[in-house]
C-alpha cells in the first residue's frame, strides 16, 4: 500500500526509465533518513527509526490523492474557495502532533497551509490504538467494566453505563429505581467534571492559561466525590451489569450540596471572566462553523451538533435510566461556530447540577443492585445460610454472568454525544464481539469540514472546541 | 562534571552535589502526556496539587528545553518511534519517570497494540504504579527521584538501554 | 455439514424472532418491502421504552438500502460496525446504525460476506461519515469496500501485517513471568 513519491525522478526521466530505488534516493528514503535517531552520545543509529511505515496515511500530492475531497472539507457542503492563480510551491504541509500541547492527546493533524491559510486537513489517528475492542472478547461481563472505562477517560461512568445497559438488554433484566438513580447522579456529575476539564483545556489553547487552574479546581470536588463513592478518582469500574458497585456513602447529600454550590460559583467566574472578553470573542466567533447537514452527515452528536442547531439528546429522545422524571432543558446553539460550543456546554453544567439536585431531593430506597441470582453475588452472610447462594456464589465468580445469545446496541448521551455500545453475544461469559461507537471518532473525522479555509490560529481553537479524547478515538 | 572518580576530592564532589541540587529543584518536565494519567498528571501541576513547589510547574512543550520526561499513558505500537524520537532530542541530562500501570509493564492491556513497558523503548529511572497514580503517588515518585539524583545514584545517562 | 447450512438459511443468529412478515412501524415497513428477503427484528432498550430495529440485507442490496433509508429520514448516520463470526458462515458482518431524528427511530442494518469474498460496497457516498469506519474495518477486518476514495490502514501502523480483530489473530499477549515461578511458559 506504499506509494513511491519519486515525481521529481519520473519528470527527469519519463515514468519508463524511472529507477529503482536503490539507485537514486527518492524523497521517501531521504525523509526516513533524516528521521534515524542518534543514540544519544554515541555514533549509533537506533533501530527504531524505520520502524514505521505511515507512507499511504500521510498527504499525498494534490493530484494524486484520492481523499482529497474529504481533506478539503467540502465532500458535503461545497463551499471551499480557492484563490485565484494559487501557485502550487507557495503550498506547504505542517504536521502538528501527535506530541503536541494543544492537540488534546495524541492526534495528528497535516495540514497544508498557503500562507496562513488551511487548504487540506488530515487526521492521523491510531497513535493510542490499545486493542480494547479485542480485550474485551477476552473478558467476562463483570470484567467488561474495566476495560470499557478507560476509553473516554474523561468520562468513564457514561462508558461503563453504555457496557452495562447494552448487557442488561442482552439479559433481559431491570435494575432497581435506587440504582438508576444513582447511575443518573454519577453521569450527571461525571458530565460536569468532564466539562470542567474542558473548560481548563479550552481557556488554556485560547490563552486564557488561568482557566486551566480555575477548571481544575472545581473539577477536584468532583473527583473527591468519586473517589468517596467508588473509591477512585477516574476510571471507577462502578456502574456494572445488574446495578451498581457499591451503595452512595453516608453524608452525601451534604457533600453534593456542597459541591453544587461551590461549581456553580466557579461557572459564574469563568462566565465573568470570558463572555465579555474581546480577546475571547474574537477567537471564537465564527470560528469551526460546522453546519448542520455536515453533523448529520459524519455523526458529529453531543454539543457540537446541539450548537449546530441539530436539537438532538438521547436523554430526551430515548430516556434511560428513568431520566425521563427530571426536568431540564437541552441548550442549542444558533451559529456551529466555537463560540456556540463554549455556550451550549456552560449550559450544561448547570442544567446538569439541577438535575443531579432532583435527584438527591428524589433519590428512592432500596437496593442498589439487581436481586437476580445469575447477575449479582448473593450476601456474604447468606452464603452461610444457604446452599443455593453458595452455588451461584461459587458460579459468578469462577464462570461469570452467563448471557444468552444476541445482539444489543445501546446508547447513552455522553458529555462528547452519542456512546454506544453494539454487544454480540454467542452464549458464554465473554462477549464475542464488543464494537465501541466513540462520539470523538466521528468528531475528528469531521474536523477537516471544520477547518479548512480557516487560519491556522484557528485549528486550535476549533479542536479545542471538538473535545476529542484520543482514548476513544484510537480504543 | 559528569562521571565517576574513584577517589572523589572535597571540590568535585560540592560541585557536583551543588549541580545536583540545581538539577533536581528546577526539573522541567516535557509533556509527553498520552491517556488518562496525562489527566492526573494535569491535575497533579494544578493548583490543588501544585507541583510548582517542586520547580516543576513548566511543562515544556519541545523537548530540547525539558529535563524529565514523564510518559503518562499507555504507548501504542505507533507511538513507540515518537516517543524515542522525543527522548533522543532532550538534551543531557534527562530522565524518565514512567507514570502508571500501562507505562511501567503494558497494564492491563497484554495485547498486540500496546508496548507491554516503555523500558523497551527508552531507559527509565523511576516507576510509579497505580491506574492512574494520583497526584500523591505522582508527587512521591517525583519527589523520590529527585533524592535519587541528589544523592547521587542516578548518573549521567547515556541513553543506552 | 449441518451447522453452516443452518446458519445460511437464518442471516441473523437469533433467529426465534425473525419475522417474514413486515414491521408495524410504516416508515420501516415502506423501507424494507421492496427487498422483501429481509430479516428484522424489534428490541427494546434496557431501562428505557425506546425500541429499535434490526434488519438484514444482502450485500447486493446494502448501497441501495442505504440510500434509500436516507431518503426515508434516516440521515444521522452514527455507526458501521463489523463483526467476525468465524466458523458460522457467511463470515464477516457489517452493521450500519442510522437514525431518523425527524422519527425518533433507529435501525441497524447487517450484511453478511463469506470469508473468501469479504466484500462490502462502501456507503461513503451516501454518508460521508462512513469514511473512518470503513476504513476501521478493513484495518482491524480486512474487509474490502470498493468505492471508497482511501482505504488504507487507520489504527495500525500502515505496514502491519494480519488483521488484528480476527478471530484468528491472537491477541498477542506476552507471557508474564513471575519471580517465584519457572522460566518456561
Amino acid at each position: 500500500m506504499t506509494d513511491t513519491h519519486d515525481t521529481e525522478a519520473d519528470v527527469v526521466l519519463g515514468e519508463e526509465d524511472a529507477p529503482v530505488a536503490d539507485e537514486v534516493q527518492g524523497p521517501e528514503e531521504e525523509r526516513r533518513q533524516l528521521h534515524d535517531v542518534w543514540v544519544s552520545g554515541t555514533e549509533e543509529r537506533f533501530p527504531f527509526s524505520k520502524a514505521t511505515d505511515e507512507g499511504a496515511q500521510e498527504f499525498l500530492p494534490r493530484d494524486e490523492d484520492p481523499a482529497l475531497l474529504i481533506q478539503e472539507g467540502i465532500v458535503v457542503d461545497d463551499d471551499y474557495v480557492e484563490a485565484p492563480a494559487v501557485v502550487e510551491e507557495e503550498r506547504q504541509i505542517i504536521n502538528m502532533g501527535p506530541q503536541h500541547p494543544s492537540t488534546h492527546g495524541v492526534l495528528r493533524l497535516q495540514l497544508e497551509l498557503e500562507g496562513e491559510t488551511i487548504r487540506r486537513v488530515k487526521p492521523i489517528i491510531g497513535y493510542l490504538h490499545t486493542g480494547m475492542e479485542k480485550t474485551a472478547e477476552t473478558l467476562n461481563y463483570a470484567q467488561g467494566s474495566t476495560n470499557v472505562t478507560r476509553m473516554d477517560y474523561l468520562a468513564p461512568f457514561h462508558n461503563e453505563l453504555a457496557y452495562s445497559l447494552a448487557v442488561e438488554q442482552l439479559l433481559g433484566i431491570d435494575v432497581p429505581p435506587r440504582a438508576d438513580a444513582i447511575r443518573v447522579l454519577m453521569t450527571e456529575l461525571n458530565r460536569v467534571s468532564s466539562h470542567l476539564l474542558w473548560a481548563a483545556t479550552m481557556g488554556m489553547d485560547i490563552g486564557a492559561l488561568s482557566m486551566m487552574i480555575y477548571g481544575w479546581r472545581e473539577r477536584e470536588v468532583c473527583l473527591d466525590f468519586f473517589e468517596k463513592t467508588t473509591g477512585l478518582r477516574m476510571n471507577h469500574n462502578y456502574i456494572r451489569p445488574g446495578g451498581v458497585a457499591a451503595d452512595l456513602p453516608d453524608g452525601w447529600e451534604a457533600d453534593i450540596a456542597n459541591l453544587i454550590s461551590l461549581v456553580n460559583e466557579g461557572v459564574d467566574e469563568y462566565e465573568e471572566l470570558l463572555n465579555e472578553n474581546p480577546i475571547f470573542l474574537d477567537r471564537t466567533m465564527g470560528v469551526g462553523v460546522i453546519l448542520p447537514e455536515e453533523c448529520k452527515q459524519y455523526g458529529v452528536t453531543g454539543p457540537i451538533a446541539r450548537a449546530s442547531g441539530l436539537d438532538w439528546d438521547l436523554r430526551k429522545q430515548t430516556p434511560y435510566c428513568g431520566i425521563d422524571q427530571y426536568e431540564f432543558t437541552v441548550p442549542t446553539g444558533l451559529h456551529g461556530d466555537v463560540h456556540d460550543r463554549y455556550e451550549v456546554r456552560i449550559e450544561e453544567i448547570r442544567q446538569s447540577l439541577g438535575i443531579v439536585l432532583q435527584v438527591v431531593d428524589s433519590m428512592p430506597l432500596g437496593d442498589y443492585r439487581t436481586p437476580d441470582p445469575k447477575v449479582t453475588p448473593p450476601p456474604r452472610k447468606r452464603i452461610d445460610e444457604s446452599m443455593e447462594a453458595l452455588i451461584h456464589h461459587f458460579k459468578l465468580f469462577t464462570e461469570g454472568i452467563m448471557v444468552p445469545p444476541g445482539t444489543a446496541y445501546q446508547s447513552v448521551e455522553g458529555p462528547r454525544g452519542e456512546v454506544g455500545c453494539y454487544l454480540v453475544s454467542k452464549g458464554g461469559a465473554r462477549p464475542w464481539r464488543m464494537h465501541w461507537r466513540a462520539p470523538s471518532f466521528a468528531a475528528v473525522q469531521a474536523l477537516p469540514a471544520m477547518m479548512t479555509d480557516s487560519l491556522v490560529a484557528d485549528v486550535v481553537a476549533a479542536l479545542a472546541s471538538t473535545d476529542p479524547v484520543l482514548g476513544d478515538v484510537d480504543r | 562534571m559528569a562521571g565517576v572518580s574513584s577517589q572523589p576530592g572535597f571540590l568535585m564532589t560540592t560541585m557536583e552535589k551543588g549541580a545536583n541540587w540545581a538539577r533536581t529543584n528546577s526539573m522541567w518536565p516535557a509533556s509527553f502526556g498520552l491517556a488518562c494519567c496525562a489527566i492526573e498528571m494535569m491535575g497533579t501541576g494544578a493548583a490543588h496539587n501544585d507541583l510548582a513547589r517542586f520547580g516543576m510547574e513548566v511543562f515544556r512543550a519541545s523537548p530540547r528545553q525539558a529535563d524529565l520526561m514523564i510518559v503518562a499513558g499507555r504507548v501504542s505500537q505507533k507511538m513507540a518511534p515518537v516517543l524515542r524520537q522525543v527522548y533522543d532530542q532532550m538534551a543531557e541530562p534527562k530522565w524518565v519517570l514512567s507514570m502508571g500501570a500501562c507505562a511501567s509493564s503494558g497494564g492491563m492491556f497484554n495485547n498486540y497494540a500496546l508496548v507491554q513497558g516503555v523500558d523497551e523503548v527508552v531507559p527509565v529511572d523511576m516507576y510509579v504504579p497505580g491506574c492512574p497514580p494520583g497526584p500523591q503517588s505522582l508527587m512521591h515518585g517525583i519527589l523520590s527521584l529527585q533524592e535519587k539524583i541528589m544523592d547521587g545514584e542516578i548518573r549521567r545517562s547515556t541513553g543506552v538501554l | 455439514m449441518t451447522d453452516i447450512e443452518r446458519d445460511l438459511d437464518d442471516a441473523a443468529p437469533d433467529a426465534e424472532t425473525t419475522d417474514r412478515r413486515l414491521p408495524d412501524h410504516p416508515t420501516i415497513a415502506a423501507l424494507l418491502e421492496p427487498i422483501g428477503a429481509a430479516t428484522f427484528e424489534v428490541k427494546k432498550n434496557a431501562s428505557s421504552d425506546a425500541i429499535y430495529h434490526t434488519m438484514a440485507v444482502p450485500v447486493s442490496e446494502w448501497v441501495g438500502f442505504a440510500s434509500s433509508a436516507k431518503d426515508a429520514g434516516f440521515d444521522l448516520f452514527i455507526d458501521l460496525a463489523a463483526v467476525d463470526h468465524y466458523t458460522h458462515a457467511p463470515r464477516f458482518e457489517v452493521a450500519l446504525n442510522l437514525v431518523s431524528m425527524t422519527e425518533n427511530l433507529r435501525i441497524i442494518v447487517t450484511t453478511r460476506v463469506p470469508y473468501d469474498d469479504p466484500t462490502v460496497p462502501s456507503v461513503t457516498g451516501v454518508f460521508a461519515g462512513a469514511n473512518f469506519y470503513e476504513r476501521e474495518a478493513y484495518d482491524l477486518f480486512g474487509i474490502d469496500f470498493p468505492g471508497h476514495p482511501d482505504l488504507t490502514r487507520i489504527l495500525m501502523p500502515d505496514d502491519w501485517e494480519g488483521y488484528p480483530l480476527r478471530k484468528d489473530y491472537d491477541i498477542g499477549a506476552v507471557p508474564v513471568e513471575f519471580k517465584a515461578g519457572s522460566a518456561d511458559l
